[in-house]
């Protein structure tokens, strides 16, 4: 017998994961953004804001453009107008969770009830007039308490798996971006002083500055690049994500008796592929871009034939018994 | 009443019953010479052993408790719109085995001939015809449904979980105040309260010997089993939510969670080839029994309520050709009427050739020419109801109401009587609640539930709900009523 779980209860699971890394993506980009401009003439942070933007915005937003740091925060943090601000994305986890409360355990909801009112009661004067860092920082540590509440208290059934497929389709997505943007800025040019503080920034939005001293001495834009992309044993890695994706959705085809030639897995497969199997060297020849831009389109058709296998699937095609 | 003097409890103490009066009730706790009566003589004494601080105490672990588990209702009509959490008195409610087993006894023989009488009048109406029950009283109720003549159900069993409302009269009997047959809703009320009860006095609980409702899930679980089309064992059971909006959505995640079943809404489910589907991961997967948690109106925009999106459409049609059961029966609210009510004895006579054991209380139908006049006369004594409402709406009572609300309803009445019964404004018996540090008396009621799956049977307790304004008989949560455990004992 195959284990059944309603679709729309996956999909909740999958959606409060995914919009809750979102928020945790996001309040480290802005955390560090917040750490550099100090030290950075006006022209460096503009340009900071307009990368920013292009990697956090929703994909089909229009260009926006900020002026300073404050409104950049407000737009990322608390407006209402951007499905990727912080308090849209916390918002959205928690109503997806709310529709599955007998889902999870009682732990799990109410960290993300608290998460909810905490950054609901936040404001924009508040939180400019105080330290930011307090802020971002402190969502983080929240976020992370939630997953390691799930790790430690969830069964690992499908309900598990449908959130490791949100959480690290979104971490693959978000750090492709990233890296995207950072690398088409200044990819070409060797790393120097005025530099160095990107770079470095680069590694802490990814949270692997740490992780990154202890295999390298010296900051380098390609071993940059290897690890946050290649390493498969960083947890922001795209290709620790990956990993873990086609683990999420292997499971998921065992459990639904769905077998591993779903296209969703099919995907996760050449995903997963393209990253173990590539070189640094290879990639930056062809162009980085090009090889960022085929990993987001693979995680964007996965997301789709999860949703189209598993979740909305035609009648016809499922009659089971 | 004051408690008698040879029983004078510990000067410190001597405050805690002085706000306790019973005038014109039936007095739960003390009998008509003062004294505590048999079953209450252990609780009686034992309050007097604690301070107040120490009760209050409890009743304060006891809100937490209800709060953190988010132990909640919604109020519809509440502008704020909110969620509240049902109070909980501290105090339980204790009922001698041998009252009831009497108790017992009158809800199954009343429960039988309600199923009988619903059997009975989606198919050969016999009793209409014998004019036991007057056919047009039946076929003009809002919730006769004509689309369920000649169906069968498994078992014949329309009504798998019923809650009864009875009240104790001033002389002591237990009488029927109304049946809820279609969707009751109270039972997690019921088994949250048993269990913080557990929590906050342990020992006392202990020593009073009371009969256990723990199992009411696992019940509910193999009566909805047994309504299994084809009686599948591994029947696919599920909980029709209408979802998170719903005021009684904590009860269904309790109640699914409680019997590993899903809970589903009517989006999660789609007929094809007249038998209803679950969408899941895996695919679709065979529903076999539905415990639907919506009304009637709203289970298939096909066939009722068009605008339903709480549904499921074709529902009606798998339900109508045996591949699916639901749980109650479509139908059954012809049988909680206000206006059948009053035929209840007749039914039961009719079908069981028997006196019923539990009474009614007195009701005059405003169909009734001459009973009309009489109830537009008496308004300021009558508890005046609309037949087809539930939860305290609708509903005028004469000796609180203002001359205002009286007008509305001879206007109301006048304009459809048929919608209307009234019944005499009765003194639900008092019960010791803990309010302010001191003990007073409340009124209340009582809710037993009844699952139906092969045969009927009767959890031991219920719901007993609490007035909790001074003076009021409105019991109903959604007009500031609460809740206490209720004991059933076991010797």
């Amino acid at each position: 017998m195959p284990q059944w779980m309603l679709s729309r209860v996956a999909d909740s699971l999958y959606w409060m994961s995914r919009y809750l890394v979102r928020a945790d993506h996001v309040a480290r980009q802005l955390d560090v953004h917040l750490s550099i401009v100090p030290e950075q003439g006006s022209a460096a942070a503009s340009g900071r804001r307009v990368r920013l933007l292009a990697a956090l915005l929703p994909e089909e937003a229009q260009c926006t453009e900020v002026s300073t740091d404050e409104a950049l925060a407000d737009l990322l943090t608390f407006s209402l107008d951007n499905d990727n601000s912080i308090v849209r994305c916390v918002a959205a986890a928690r109503e997806n969770a709310r529709q599955i409360r007998e889902q999870i355990n009682s732990q799990l909801w109410e960290q993300i009830n608290q998460i909810h009112l905490t950054v609901r009661a936040a404001s924009l004067a508040q939180l400019w007039e105080g330290q930011p860092h307090l802020f971002y920082h402190g969502l983080n540590q929240e976020v992370y308490r939630f997953l390691g509440i799930a790790d430690a208290r969830m069964s690992r059934d499908q309900g598990w798996h449908f959130i490791q497929l949100g959480c690290h389709l979104e971490r693959a997505t978000a750090t492709a971006r990233l890296l995207d943007e950072e690398f088409r800025a200044r990819g070409k040019s060797p790393a120097d002083q005025s530099s160095y503080l990107e770079w470095v920034g680069l590694l802490r939005g990814c949270a692997a500055l740490e992780a990154y001293g202890k295999v390298y001495t010296e900051v380098e834009p390609r071993h940059i690049a290897d690890f946050l992309l290649l390493n498969p044993e960083l947890p922001h890695s795209v290709h620790f994500a990956v990993d873990s994706i086609q683990r999420a959705l292997n499971a998921i085809a065992v459990a639904t008796h769905l077998g591993t030639e779903v296209r969703a897995s099919r995907l996760a497969g050449r995903l997963h592929a393209l990253l173990a199997y590539a070189q640094i060297d290879e990639i930056m020849e062809t162009g980085l871009d090009i090889f960022l831009r085929e990993v987001r389109q693979l995680c964007a058709q996965i997301h789709e034939a999860v949703y189209l296998s598993f979740v909305a699937y035609p009648v016809e095609s499922r009659l089971v018994g | 009443m004051t408690p008698d003097s040879s029983a004078a409890p510990p000067a410190s103490s001597s405050s805690l019953y002085e706000a306790y009066r019973v005038e014109g009730a039936y007095d739960e706790m003390l009998a008509p010479n003062g004294e505590p009566r048999p079953q209450y003589q252990q609780l009686y004494q034992t309050l007097l052993e604690l301070t107040p601080e120490e009760l209050q105490r409890r009743q304060q672990a006891a809100d937490l408790s209800f709060l953190h588990q988010g132990i909640t209702f919604t109020v519809y009509s509440d502008t704020q719109g909110t969620e509240r959490i049902f109070p909980y008195d501290l105090l339980p409610r204790i009922i001698a085995s041998q009252e009831w087993d009497a108790i017992e006894r009158g809800l199954i023989q009343r429960i039988t001939a309600l199923n009988l009488f619903l059997h009975d009048i989606y198919h050969g109406a016999r009793i209409l015809a014998d004019k036991v029950v007057p056919f047009d009283l039946v076929y003009s109720s809002k919730h006769y449904r004509r689309e369920m003549r000649g169906v069968d159900v498994p078992h014949g069993t329309y009504i798998a979980v019923v809650g009864t409302d009875l009240i104790r009269l001033p002389d002591g009997r237990f009488a029927v105040l109304e049946d809820n047959l279609r969707v009751p809703s109270g039972a997690s009320y019921m088994l949250t309260n048993r269990q913080v009860m557990k929590r906050v006095f342990p020992r006392l609980f202990t020593h009073y010997g009371v009969r256990p409702l723990e199992y009411y899930t696992q019940a509910l679980l193999t009566a909805l089993c047994d309504l299994a089309p084809g009686s599948r064992a591994d029947a696919n059971i599920v909980l029709l939510s209408p979802g998170v909006y719903n005021s009684a959505y904590f009860e269904h995640t309790f109640l699914a969670r409680l019997m590993g079943i899903p809970l589903v809404e009517g989006r999660d489910l789609l007929v094809h080839d007249n038998a209803v589907y679950m969408r899941t991961t895996a695919g679709l997967r065979r529903v076999d029994v539905i415990y639907r948690r919506i009304d009637d109106d709203f289970v298939d925009p096909l066939v009722f309520r068009k605008d339903s999106t709480l549904g499921v459409p074709g529902l009606f049609n798998a339900y109508r050709s045996g591949t699916v059961t639901l749980a109650n029966a479509i139908g059954t609210g012809v049988a909680d009427d206000k206006a059948i009510y009053a035929y209840v004895p007749q039914i039961i006579a009719y079908y069981l050739k028997e006196d019923p054991l539990l009474p009614n209380v007195e009701t005059y139908q405003c169909a009734d020419g001459a009973e009309r006049a009489y109830v537009l006369e008496h308004l300021q004594d009558l508890v005046v109801k609309a037949v087809g409402e539930s939860g305290g709406y609708g509903m005028l009572i004469g000796p609180h109401s203002t001359a205002e609300a009286r007008a509305e309803f001879v206007r109301l009445i006048q304009a459809n009587p048929r919608n209307y019964i009234a019944q005499p404004t009765i003194n639900l018996s008092c019960c010791p609640c803990f309010l302010d540090g001191r003990v007073e008396a409340r009124h209340v009621d009582l809710r037993p539930y009844i699952l139906y799956g092969r045969q009927a049977s009767i959890l031991p307790g219920g719901l007993t709900r609490v007035a909790l304004r001074r003076g009021s008989l409105v019991v109903n949560s959604s007009q500031g009523g609460g809740s206490k455990d209720t004991w059933v004992l076991t010797a």
